[in-house]
């Protein structure tokens, strides 16, 4: 098991400012070729922040970022996502005023034109819903439209590695099953790795192999999903009360 | 009735100019969030790079005019370019992440440097260049007035008309335009699906100087004269046709061009052509009041 070796994404010592302000204070974390990593905590601990210092947005001002045995800490953002790393950004960030369509060609900068076809094709059948909007713009479409195409532009780079910021926020029960069986399908059927952030706690790590839980800029625990599923301290502070 | 015909053909020529200047100010408004107060300069330093170009085809013995006028095109256009890059890489781009007024300032700095270095370089008298294109077609008569559609006016009009296309054209469908509205829209998102934000900034630099250099040639064929101040005039009217139109919008930046043409025009034709420029920047005024956001402008604030 060589490709399990060296995690696919590796964060070691992160630490990443808002001008002065230490948004994340040290923090480590890894991801292997395979996995679905979901990573909670409460609003303001850091972990949209965390996903955008992958790709240098922030940029990490001290620790070190490796994917797939490369650092890339200091690389521009667009050579990041060049190494297949695609990103669904917190609040979605539809290019609102182009079309679905437009959309997914965009999503597709970094592949071979070639491939457009085939691609299309995948994201259209995992989100049915896409190819009947194709022509409509991106800012005409519903709350879990719009996640769907979120997602579904990442995918368009043919991505090794996913990151989901909140793919389940501000959906109805139902959407939300939707999209966790389409991150569930692309792991299991494409060897798709994802990273996930996610308020739904529950749902997040009832879905992925691992969890880390961020509290004011650092990882406070880690583990399997099911062993932070059992953890006291977890259900008291994520799940009771807001359990579904 | 035939004299306003007239000024009808005449105010589309002008505003042909200063709709494909306006393009450069939008297109950049559009995309980093500033105005580019130099670009007007930009199309002054094209009107000289063509006029340069002339002269040195002169020189060479090249005097077929639709061969020369074709290189010329060619040859400033690129010069052109070439300093519309270099004024985004020095004087822009290392303060992009200042603060929202430095680039502006910068750009008011970077005009004032291009009127001077052309001033210094090409002295501050006016420059001639002799009527290269004649003749023409006269529509009708009546009234004892012809009207008359030069040449030159063809060939402004044309070519206006034949940039136009092929830029909407590269906007709406090309990788390229693709880039460029995606950046637009989001900086930050286009970065993340792997647009090199840099270079797709450069290159609509590069565009806007291009066509800047284009209305500088047509200039210098209808008016035969430039000098290092041209650019202030021509380029707050576009800067005008732009915010008309609606800032940040390439079909309001082209109509807007037209239209400040033909107010330009119609005042000086049945007013007081004295007070022409006053007539454009009331235009300015008016359209900031009551249409801050122009004909086609969208609303700056956008629903999540």
């Amino acid at each position: 098991m060589t490709a399990h070796a060296e995690p696919l994404l590796s964060l070691r010592g992160v630490k990443a400012y808002y001008g002065n302000v230490a948004a994340l204070k040290g923090v480590d974390v890894e991801v292997r070729e395979g996995e679905i990593v979901a990573l909670i905590g409460a609003n303001g601990a850091g972990k949209s922040t965390l996903m955008m210092t992958v790709f240098g947005a922030p940029r990490a001002r001290q620790g070190q970022i490796h994917f797939a045995g490369r650092d890339i800490t200091a690389l521009p953002t667009h050579e990041i996502a060049k190494l297949r790393i695609a990103q669904s950004p917190e609040g979605r960030r539809i290019f609102s005023r182009m079309t679905v369509m437009e959309n997914l060609q965009i999503g597709a900068t970094v592949t071979d034109a070639v491939d457009l076809g085939a691609d299309l094709e995948r994201v259209f059948t995992l989100f049915p819903r896409l190819r009947d909007r194709r022509h409509q713009r991106g800012g005409t479409l519903s709350g879990g439209e719009q996640q769907m195409l979120a997602i579904g532009r990442a995918l368009m780079s043919r991505p090794r590695l996913i990151l989901l910021d909140e793919p389940s926020l501000g959906l109805a029960p139902l959407l939300v099953q939707q999209i966790f069986a389409a991150i569930r399908a692309l792991n299991e059927r494409d060897k798709l790795t994802v990273f996930l952030v996610e308020q739904n706690a529950y749902h997040a790590l009832k879905l992925a192999h691992r969890g880390y839980v961020m509290v004011n800029g650092l990882i406070a625990l880690q583990g399997s999903g099911s062993e932070l599923l059992r953890r006291p301290e977890i259900r008291a502070a994520y799940l009771e009360g807001g359990v579904r | 009735m035939e004299y306003f015909v007239q000024q009808l053909i005449n105010g589309i020529t002008l505003g042909s100019i200063y709709g494909l200047i306006a393009i450069g100010y939008t297109m950049v408004y559009g995309i980093v969030g500033m105005i580019n107060f130099a670009h007007g300069d930009i199309f002054m330093v094209g009107a000289f790079l063509a006029l340069i170009a002339f002269l040195v085809l002169v020189a060479l013995g090249i005097s077929t005019v639709p061969l020369a006028l074709f290189i010329v095109l060619l040859v400033s256009m690129a010069l052109t370019a070439l300093y519309g890059w270099t004024v985004e890489r020095i004087a822009y781009r290392p303060l992009r992440h200042s603060f929202r007024l430095a680039p502006l300032i910068s750009a008011i700095g970077m005009s004032i440097v291009l009127q001077n270095y052309v001033q210094v370089a090409q002295g501050a008298r006016v420059k001639p260049l002799p009527p290269l294109v004649h003749g023409g077609y006269t529509l009708f008569e009546g009234n004892d007035f012809a009207v008359r559609l030069s040449n030159i006016q063809i060939i402004i009009i044309i070519t206006t008309i034949a940039l136009m296309t092929g830029f909407s054209f590269l906007v709406a469908r090309t990788r390229l335009g693709r880039n460029m509205r995606a950046c637009e829209q989001d900086l930050k998102m286009a970065a993340l699906v792997g647009i090199d934000v840099d270079r797709t900034i450069s290159l609509t630099f590069v565009i806007g100087a291009a066509l800047a250099s284009v209305a500088g040639l047509m200039f210098l064929l209808y008016y035969g004269v430039v000098d290092f101040f041209i650019g202030f005039l021509a380029g707050v009217k576009a800067f005008t046709a732009a915010v008309l139109g609606g800032i940040g919008s390439l079909p309001g930046a082209m109509i807007g061009g037209i239209l400040i043409g033909l107010i330009e025009t119609m005042w000086s034709a049945y007013f007081s052509i004295e007070y022409k420029d006053v007539a454009a920047f009331a235009i300015l005024i008016i359209v900031l009041i009551f249409l801050p956001t122009g004909l086609l402008g969208r609303p700056e604030v956008e629903k999540v």
